[in-house]
């Protein structure tokens, strides 16, 4: 099945998970990680937002890969440009001259055509795989949502186009994608309620739906445990009375906001335990599970990537 | 703590949009704003939602409707210690049949219907475009307020790639059905081939994607164009029901980065296309004691004087809190967690000013212990947040 493999062994790796858990974030730590490992890393966001260059401290990412770290490569994905790619080098079609008008009617043909826009998104990825421009491809995928319709996009193409080039092109990608040594789908949660929903949704349909192989679960924000044993009895015993007023009066200043602040911290973990253990029960067991923990930081961009890189690197035993 | 809350925009409009990015409680804002309506305002109130939390569609007893409004059961209230003035509905997008049933109001006849309905290409547009769903999402809100059935809509958008995807789904719509291009290619397939001016495109396309899928979409687009009338007005009505001075947006957020951005971003569209921004909801928001500079200096005294201070306890009184040794490590732990949460609520505090430009809008809910589960927790947020 290739889930022993490790994680950062394989060449292309599509990051996804359910909006707001951090997919971007550990995209991009997961390319510092590669990168600092002296892999030559291609780093591709997909729905451009500008995410990507914000957690990278970067410029706005563009279709033309950019070098933004050492030997860390960063693109964006455009379906247009990804389209004069194609017909330049597939189909050795002179530029410009009658690529106008086709250009111009793609956001119609990728709406009438199911399917087009993933292809060109996909194929592009897969394409910088197969030629081996780069030694790992970290794909900050789509959400949730749309990521199953990607990867699908070439067997489903291949199951409605009949004849014609892109057929013929489909076959290889199909190859590429479903190959466990080459490829994996990494999903991101964060141990709440609807995360872990439509990660456990997506994992099966993943598993249904394409040949994709699964790579990994990773639970981000995990809040750290705040007590060791015993410890929480001590501390219930300090919220009570007359303990809380003694504390006050030893430290001769407020302490409610730091005892409510700690049972608040508790309660967050607790809730969020739950959760972290509904994924584990639900999930495959052969599937691996990485925590990633909470970052109690108010720096952001590339220091709080880099942090995060170094946490996941820990966490995948690097 | 809030200087708005959402009791008066509630009262004064018919149509509240809730938006944001994923993951900001979006949906449950707006089942708790729904709540609050019907409980404390009165009338009809419908929460019209996307894909709900199971445990949160459980709490609205939506599990087995599906597309159908369905009322809240007053016994829900009840049981939440509500005495409703009001009534609470609520239903769920289904995309599928939404598409269907618009297709069926306008198809020119049965035999019409039933092609696009039978045509594969119209099932995959339907079922896996992006642009498709907040089109329906908008359609749907317009024909539910049209009725008159409800005297306040709370709509939750759907999570879409970009926020204002959705504002301008229904003139997209309209611009699509509208386009030459698609004239274009459903004058007779055979016709265009011998029009040499297209020719290029189509011996491309051709060599590309293969003549009889090329030809299926021409076919799926004839079908598709005797709708043409009934589809760009309605989405002009749509439109218009959007910038409608009955319906305000409500955006909603957490005060980390990325959604931060959205929201910003958001509230800028809406002002640029003139729609109504009635409030900005903070969701998650940790509670505003941290950022007592005094019980900071408690925190630090705790973490580096531990052993000193559990000594203390002990001597006044507090001897059976515990081991003292234990009860240092636990005072160092209960400090730095302070200090910890201490950074992410002074991040999030510049976060909240920087939004604010329009205090008056700014709504805050607390950070809630549990994903909210049943009527009881959508009225607390949604006393939060009136």
């Amino acid at each position: 099945m290739g889930r022993d493999l490790e994680l950062l062994e394989r060449r292309l790796l599509f990051v996804t998970g359910k909006g707001g858990v951090g997919k971007t974030s550990v995209a991009a730590a997961l390319g510092l990680l590669a990168a600092g490992r002296g892999q030559r890393t291609l780093l591709v966001e997909i729905d451009a937002k500008g995410s990507l260059a914000d957690v990278l401290e970067t410029r706005p990412t563009t279709f033309e890969p950019r070098e933004v770290a050492p030997g860390l490569f960063a693109m964006s994905m455009d379906t247009e440009e990804s389209l004069r790619e194609y017909l330049k080098l597939q189909l050795r079609i002179p530029l410009l001259a009658r690529i106008g008008p086709l250009a111009k009617s793609l956001d119609f043909v990728a709406t009438a055509a199911p399917g087009v826009k993933e292809i060109l998104t996909v194929g592009k990825i897969a394409w910088e795989v197969r030629e081996r421009h780069y030694d790992l491809v970290v794909v900050d995928a789509s959400a949730t949502g749309h990521v199953v319709g990607q990867l699908a996009a070439p067997e489903a193409i291949n199951e409605l186009v009949q004849v014609g080039r892109i057929r013929d092109q489909t076959r290889w990608m199909i190859d590429l994608l479903s190959d466990p040594v080459v490829t994996g789908t990494v999903v991101v949660a964060t141990p709440e309620e609807m995360p872990v929903t439509e990660t456990l949704e997506l994992v099966d349909r993943l598993e249904v739906e394409t040949r994709v192989p699964l790579a990994a679960v990773m639970v981000n924000k995990v809040l750290p445990e705040l007590f060791g044993r015993g410890e929480q009895e001590v501390f219930d015993r300090l919220c009570e009375q007359p303990h809380r007023s003694q504390l006050a009066s030893v430290v001769a200043g407020p302490v409610d906001p730091v005892l409510d602040g700690a049972d608040l911290a508790v309660r967050l973990r607790r809730s969020r335990a739950e959760h972290i253990t509904r994924l584990r029960t639900e999930l495959p067991r052969d599937l691996p599970l990485f925590y990633v923990p909470y970052l109690f930081t108010r720096a952001h961009g590339m220091r709080t990537t880099r942090t995060l890189a170094d946490a996941v690197g820990a966490e995948l035993g690097y | 703590m809030s200087t708005a809350g959402l009791e008066q925009l509630c009262a004064s409009r018919e149509i509240v949009i809730t938006c944001g990015s994923g993951g900001v409680g979006k949906t449950t804002t707006a089942a708790a704003v729904g709540a609050m309506a019907a409980s404390q305002l009165g009338g009809k109130v419908l929460v019209l939602t996307v894909d709900p939390a199971r445990r949160l569609a459980t709490a609205l007893g939506l599990e087995r409707f599906g597309n159908v409004e369905t009322q809240v059961p007053p016994e829900l209230f009840a049981a939440a210690g509500v005495e409703p003035k009001g009534e609470l509905w609520a239903a769920m997008l289904d995309t599928k049949q939404s598409w269907d049933d618009l297709v069926k109001a306008h198809a020119p006849d049965p035999e019409t219907r039933d092609a696009i309905l039978a045509n594969p290409l119209y099932r995959n547009i339907t079922s896996k475009f992006v642009q498709s769903h907040d089109y329906i999402a908008m359609e749907r809100l317009h024909e539910i307020h049209r009725s008159g059935r409800y005297d306040l809509i709370v709509v939750d958008t759907p999570p879409t790639r970009n926020a204002i995807d959705f504002l301008e789904a229904p003139d997209r719509m309209a611009d699509f059905f509208s386009s030459r291009l698609l004239r274009w290619l459903i004058t007779p397939y055979r016709s265009r081939l011998v029009n040499a001016a297209s020719k290029p495109f189509y011996t491309i396309a051709d060599r590309i994607l293969g003549s009889q899928f090329l030809a299926d979409i021409a076919e799926f687009f004839v079908l598709f164009q005797t709708m043409y009338d009934g589809f760009v007005e309605r989405a002009e009505a749509v439109s218009r029901t959007i910038a409608d001075r009955r319906t305000t947006f409500v955006v909603v957020s957490t005060l980390e980065d990325a959604p931060v951005r959205e929201a910003e971003f958001f509230m800028q569209a809406l002002v640029e296309r003139e729609l109504h921004l009635g409030a900005l909801v903070l969701n998650k928001v940790l509670p505003p004691w941290f950022a007592d500079d005094a019980a900071a200096e408690v925190a630090d005294r705790l973490v580096r004087e531990g052993p000193e201070v559990a000594a203390e306890l002990a001597r006044v009184g507090g001897a059976d809190v515990g081991e003292p040794a234990q009860v240092a490590r636990v005072l160092r732990e209960i400090g730095q967690s302070y200090d910890d949460y201490r950074i992410v609520a002074t991040r999030e505090r510049e976060k909240a000013a920087s939004l604010a430009r329009h205090p008056e809008l700014v709504v805050s809910a607390p950070h809630l212990d549990h994903d909210v589960s049943d009527l009881t927790g959508l009225v607390a947020l949604g006393r939060a947040l009136w």
